[in-house]
């Protein structure tokens, strides 16, 4: 049996020189098993930059978070605390951080469906991953134009 | 962590280490909280948008309807609890030494449980009229 006979086998002859090379540099528990390659041996490509960035983006929700809880807290506060809300809100860099957090949102919203979508077992083939990857990215910029679009038709910020 | 012997399966490292029969509750709350956020997302934007250019007065009395007060509950509750579960996976994959990465995780539940709390009795507080 294959199985039984590997223990059989020099433990010097078992350690492949690429697991013992990058077990030294890292806080991982050692291991003697070949590892598999890490990013940097890729080249970059669509399905592993929306991954990434929907982690990224999942970062900032959580910040952006604690945010909306500050926010309701104010509202609960009174009109003072709330208008400083809306003052901030309505600077330039208020404004910035609720575009950035907007598209955020839409692009983790967006390419969450895709995840969703993936583990129903859909999308796995390489032309529908690239394709639905797409999807998120340019459909993330749709959505958070249209928040926008919306948000000005309805009175603009504050 | 016990001897772990490389060259064992991982199944034969994992065995008699307690019982793995919570293995897929955090892959599961994950993906409800998802799945309630999608729809109540649109919600929350879409009460933001209409809320575009109010004033304090007309904002709070939103919150303090009682439609918009118990979906917005639930939106707080799914939000910081999938951004628990989010940082959770986060912090497993980047932060490796054992009690760093313990400390940050406990940091991660306190913080995602006071604001949900803290924000949660915001919209008790102007839902009841206090």
């Amino acid at each position: 049996m294959v199985v039984a006979s590997i223990s059989r086998i020099p433990s010097r002859l078992r350690t492949s020189g690429y697991a013992s090379q990058t077990h030294k540099a890292s806080h991982m528990p050692p291991t003697a098993r070949p590892l598999s390659p890490h990013l940097q041996v890729y080249r970059p490509q669509i399905q592993m930059v929306t991954s990434i960035v929907h982690r990224a983006t999942g970062i900032i929700l959580v910040v952006g978070s604690l945010l909306i809880a500050a926010a309701l807290l104010a509202l609960a506060q009174g009109a003072d605390a709330w208008s400083c809300v809306t003052a901030l809100a309505a600077s330039w860099f208020g404004l910035l951080i609720l575009f950035g957090w907007t598209w955020a949102l839409a692009y983790h919203w967006l390419n969450g469906i895709r995840h969703l979508l993936q583990d129903a077992g859909w999308g796995y083939s390489i032309d529908q991953f690239v394709r639905n990857s797409w999807i998120s990215v340019i459909g993330s910029l749709v959505l958070t134009a249209l928040v926008w679009a919306a948000v000005y038709y309805y009175g603009g910020i504050a | 962590m016990n001897h772990v012997d490389p060259m064992r399966a991982p199944l034969k490292n994992a065995r008699g280490l307690g019982s793995a029969r919570h293995g897929t509750h955090h892959f599961i709350i994950q993906r409800i909280t998802a799945i309630a956020l999608l729809v109540l997302v649109i919600y929350f934007v879409a009460l933001l948008v209409s809320l575009a250019g109010s004033d304090y007065a007309s904002a709070r009395a939103a919150v303090a309807h009682p439609v918009n007060a118990i979906l917005l509950i639930a939106f707080l509750i799914a939000m910081f609890w999938h951004g628990q579960l989010g940082m959770q996976v986060v912090i497993e994959d980047y932060v490796h030494p054992p009690g760093k990465a313990m400390v940050f995780q406990v940091v991660v539940i306190f913080v995602c449980v006071l604001a949900a709390v803290a924000s949660i009795f915001a919209v008790v507080r102007i839902a009841l009229g206090a």
